[in-house]
């Protein structure tokens, strides 16, 4: 067996895996193809025991989509192992694990679908081996099943636990026949979550509950303004407070450290901190509003041409011009911001609730100087990521207290701290304009987007900014999509869909205007437009269909629907709205989705309900705003969020399919806000153009 | 500093610590019983929902001196096995996503079960409007209370 790392370094991080049979495989990153891998670069390994446990050690880490579930079903699929003997580990960072690790954009399942199996099938076969030159049989007369290898001649059983040592010493198979989907006997089957039993005795150690001994707690106090800096402060009074140990300047505050957080926490609410707040004290959302609307007049970026949009507007039957607007957001995972950081003069170990693993091991280097193989990042159970936790800035703060102390030190962020420090979903700006023929069908489409880019620009655009629009689906023959990218100071990142979040609202939106204007039905336009694009008008039938679309409704309600292809997913929404006395209310939204082969289709189904929660709290209440370079908002009495008696009824209904899996974390985000806003429509001939959704736009 | 005593979890607890401090941070930092979970420290969030006396209190704006001579329980003393039948019914419904919510979620649960034992859809929606799960699993929430209602009138094994 090849594995070119070292065992010992490498099985510190794991459970008890001394013996037994190990398996180091690839899994690849991002949009890297599996041919890309060789058996010289592995990140990935499973694991049996001489216990009969399986262990699969993966770097993918959990925030709650349910992956370790999914990850572990295509592995049980080829290894034939009882489902009750398999468990998960997240080992630390280490170099061996790659150039890159992390969690972002809905691809773990996507990246893992074949390496997975093709692990699995090679350990079975493994154990088959061993269990047939220990009978003195051809293994074709073996067979696997339930972590037993059985003789179908005899019916003799040996189980894994007591073949791993053996099939540890056999040369590994080249080549291994995986299963044909007809065969499955786990994947395609709902099936529960393998972590639940210590989510609900509060065993489950997110990294706000990592305890170390010798542990100092500390918050940190940040210039109210982005990009502010320290003049001075004065930590007189902060000192005197009961179990306050220590006050240090840090490259991003000023950090109190306590024996307790609710100390440092005290410590800080008496520290006098002069700023320098900069330039982007100057700023707000009225101003950055402003500053969209005049950009919108003059062309950027083209990022899309088809055909030409200018000649077929001029020469529509009719002209459609709208301007949509929406919102900075905050992620606000419910686990605020935290890490545990210890640096030693020879090392420096990091516990983190952490989307982006090697981010975190670089910049702990960066700050201590340690070589990154010196850095140890230990990943726990994250509370909530949505894409602020692929950030590392609050990793480097603890890592800079602890060097400072010299001591293990907890920093956790106060929800506070959350909402006016984040790395938010950027403010947009949309004017689009389209032209119908003399029947009414769209011939032109033109969008002009702004907003702050991030994730790097190419020839002015930045994939963030215009996803979601300059890759719609719809075989409208003259399509312009052009971008600014407008960076007026405030932190952006990615947030749960990234750019579909809210170019699917602009588009989706005015698509209905399209229908309306064109005196089409909203789900017919799209049925037609669509027809080069069979998976996503599959799912539209399907969502339609379900949703009983046509169906009369009482006075006061109406339906809304919205289709988005983003992550190797294609997603059809129906929203069923009641407004009642200028209230509004989502009673139902009935959901078809194509993600290809559905692996886990319970878990499926609560990530897009998941999904479609977080876009509908964002779409009804979601707003961060700007006020002299300081954001507004506090707390969740200022940044609410859907609660109990707001939820809508949810129905989701899965496209069967053969094709590789597509991601699932993010494909039922965006489409709710469009839906909804078109159900607004519906039953008022209102037209939402700005979110969030506010009540006198519903009247 | 001042010396207070209580029951934690069934068992008599001392602690010296400052009386203003909130119980939250007792719980979490002084004791090291991490299952009651930091989220807004302002009562807004619910995930730091433990039971004073039977009733559900938000622990983050609790000050530890109100608490002397009182009954605390926390997700830690609601089951040594996760045998509650609102924890069942967690188990059943398979409700948590990141998990991070649902201490506080089961607590407040476990308090309207307690007081109601057949709670409607309009005690579950009043009962835990206050607890955020960024997740969104409310549906599920709602649909293990009503299963956790049916355990514990012992009407049926698990389905
Ligand atoms: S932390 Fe106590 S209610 Fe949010
Ligand atoms: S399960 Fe994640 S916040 Fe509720």
């Amino acid at each position: 067996m090849s594995i070119p790392v070292n065992r010992r370094t490498f099985l510190k991080t794991g459970a008890a895996t001394a013996g037994g049979l190990l398996i180091g495989f690839y899994l690849p990153e991002r949009n890297e193809l599996a041919a890309a891998a060789t058996d010289s670069k592995l990140n990935a390994y499973v694991h049996v025991g001489s216990d009969d446990f399986v262990t699969l050690f993966i770097h993918k880490a959990e925030m709650g989509q349910g992956t370790v579930t999914s990850l572990s079903m295509l592995l049980a699929e080829e290894l034939e192992c009882d489902w009750n003997k398999i468990r998960t580990e997240f080992p630390g960072v280490s170099p061996e694990y790659g150039p890159y690790q992390g969690v972002v954009g809905s691809q773990s399942i996507r990246t893992s679908w074949e390496p997975l199996r093709r692990a699995g099938a090679t350990a079975r076969e493994m154990l088959v081996e061993a269990a047939a030159q220990r009978w003195g049989i051809d293994k074709s007369r073996c067979r696997a099943e339930s972590s037993e290898v059985i003789n179908t001649a005899t019916n003799a059983r040996l189980s894994y636990g007591s073949l791993s040592e053996v099939a540890a010493k056999l040369p590994r198979p080249t080549a291994v026949a995986l299963k044909d989907p007809s065969q499955f006997r786990l994947i395609g089957k709902p099936t529960k979550r393998l972590d639940t039993h210590d989510k609900v005795n509060g065993r489950a150690a997110f990294g706000i509950d990592v305890r170390v001994p010798g542990m100092l707690h500390a918050v940190v106090e940040r210039c109210p303004v982005f990009g502010g800096k320290v003049a001075g402060f004065d930590a007189s009074k902060s000192k005197a407070i009961p179990g306050v140990k220590d006050v240090v300047a840090i490259s991003s505050g000023v950090a109190v450290i306590a024996e307790n957080t609710w100390a440092a926490m005290e410590g800080r609410r008496v520290l006098k901190v002069q700023w320098d707040e900069g330039a982007v004290a100057s700023i707000s959302s009225a101003g950055i509003s402003k500053d969209f609307a005049e950009h919108s007049q003059q062309p950027g970026a083209v990022a899309r041409k088809t055909g030409d949009a200018a000649a077929s507007l001029a020469g529509a039957s009719k002209k459609i011009e709208a301007v949509y607007e929406t919102p900075f957001l905050a992620h606000a995972p419910m686990e605020p911001l935290n890490c545990v950081a210890h640096v030693r003069p020879d090392g420096c170990e990091v516990w983190a609730s952490t989307q982006g693993q090697t981010a975190a091991r670089d910049i702990a280097a960066k700050i201590t100087g340690l070589a990154p193989e010196k850095v140890q990042v230990n990943t726990r159970f994250m509370g909530g990521g949505f894409g602020r936790r692929a950030r590392s800035d609050y990793v480097g703060e603890a890592v800079e207290v602890s060097k400072a102390l010299g001591r293990p030190v907890q920093l956790t962020w106060s929800r506070e701290d959350d909402l006016q420090q984040d790395f938010y979903r950027p403010a947009a700006y949309a004017r689009l304009t389209a032209g119908l023929d003399a029947e009414g069908w769209p011939v032109a489409f033109s969008a002009r987007l702004i907003c702050p880019p991030f994730g790097g620009l190419n020839n002015g655009v930045a994939r963030t900014g215009v996803e979601g629009v300059v890759d719609m689906l719809y075989a409208i023959p003259n399509i312009l999509v052009d971008y600014h990218a407008l960076d007026p100071g405030i932190p952006v990142s990615y947030w749960r869909s990234v750019g579909y979040s809210q170019n699917t609202f602009f588009a989706e939106s005015f698509l209905d205007e399209l229908a309306a204007a064109g005196g089409k039905d909203p789900v017919e336009l799209r049925r037609r437009l669509l027809s080069n694009a069979p998976r996503l008008r599959t799912a539209l039938e399907l969502a339609a269909d379900k949703a009983g679309w046509g169906k009369p409704l009482a006075p006061g309600k109406g339906r809304g629907i919205s289709v988005v292809n983003n992550i190797g997913s294609f997603t059809a929404q129906v929203a069923e709205v009641s407004i009642n006395r200028g209230k509004l209310r989502v009673d139902r939204v009935v959901c078809a989705v194509d993600c290809g082969y559905a692996v886990n289709p319970a878990g499926i189904e609560q990530q897009i309900r998941s999904g479609i929660v977080f876009g509908l709290s964002a779409a009804l209440k979601g707003g961060i705003t700007i006020d002299r370079g300081r954001v507004q908002q506090q707390n969740f009495h200022q940044y609410d969020v859907l609660r109990m008696e707001e939820m809508p009824a949810i129905e989701v209904h899965i496209v069967p399919s053969r094709n590789a899996p597509g991601g699932i974390g993010e494909a039922g985000t965006p489409g709710i806000a469009p839906a909804v806003a078109n159900a607004i429509f519906a039953a008022t001939g209102k037209r939402v153009r700005r979110l969030p959704i506010r009540s006198e736009d519903l009247a | 500093m001042a010396v207070v005593k209580f029951t934690l979890n069934g068992k008599p607890q001392t602690v010296d610590a400052v009386p203003a401090m909130p119980l939250l941070w007792v719980l979490r930092d002084t004791l090291g019983l991490t299952g009651t979970k930091f989220g807004c420290g302002m009562s807004l969030c619910g995930a730091c929902t433990v039971h004073i006396n039977g009733q559900p209190v938000r622990s983050c704006v609790t000050p530890i001196s109100t608490v002397a001579g009182k009954t605390v329980l926390t997700i830690e003393g609601l089951s040594a096995d996760a045998s509650h039948p609102i924890q069942q019914a967690w188990i059943e419904e398979d409700v948590p996503q990141c998990g991070y919510c649902q201490s506080g979620q089961i607590m407040t649960a476990a308090a309207l079960l307690a007081k109601t034992a057949r709670p409607s859809d309009a005690d579950i929606d009043e009962a835990m409007h206050g607890n955020i799960c960024r997740c969104g699993t409310y549906d599920t929430i709602r649909s293990a209370i009503h299963r956790a209602a049916e355990i514990k009138r012992g009407a049926g094994a698990s389905k």
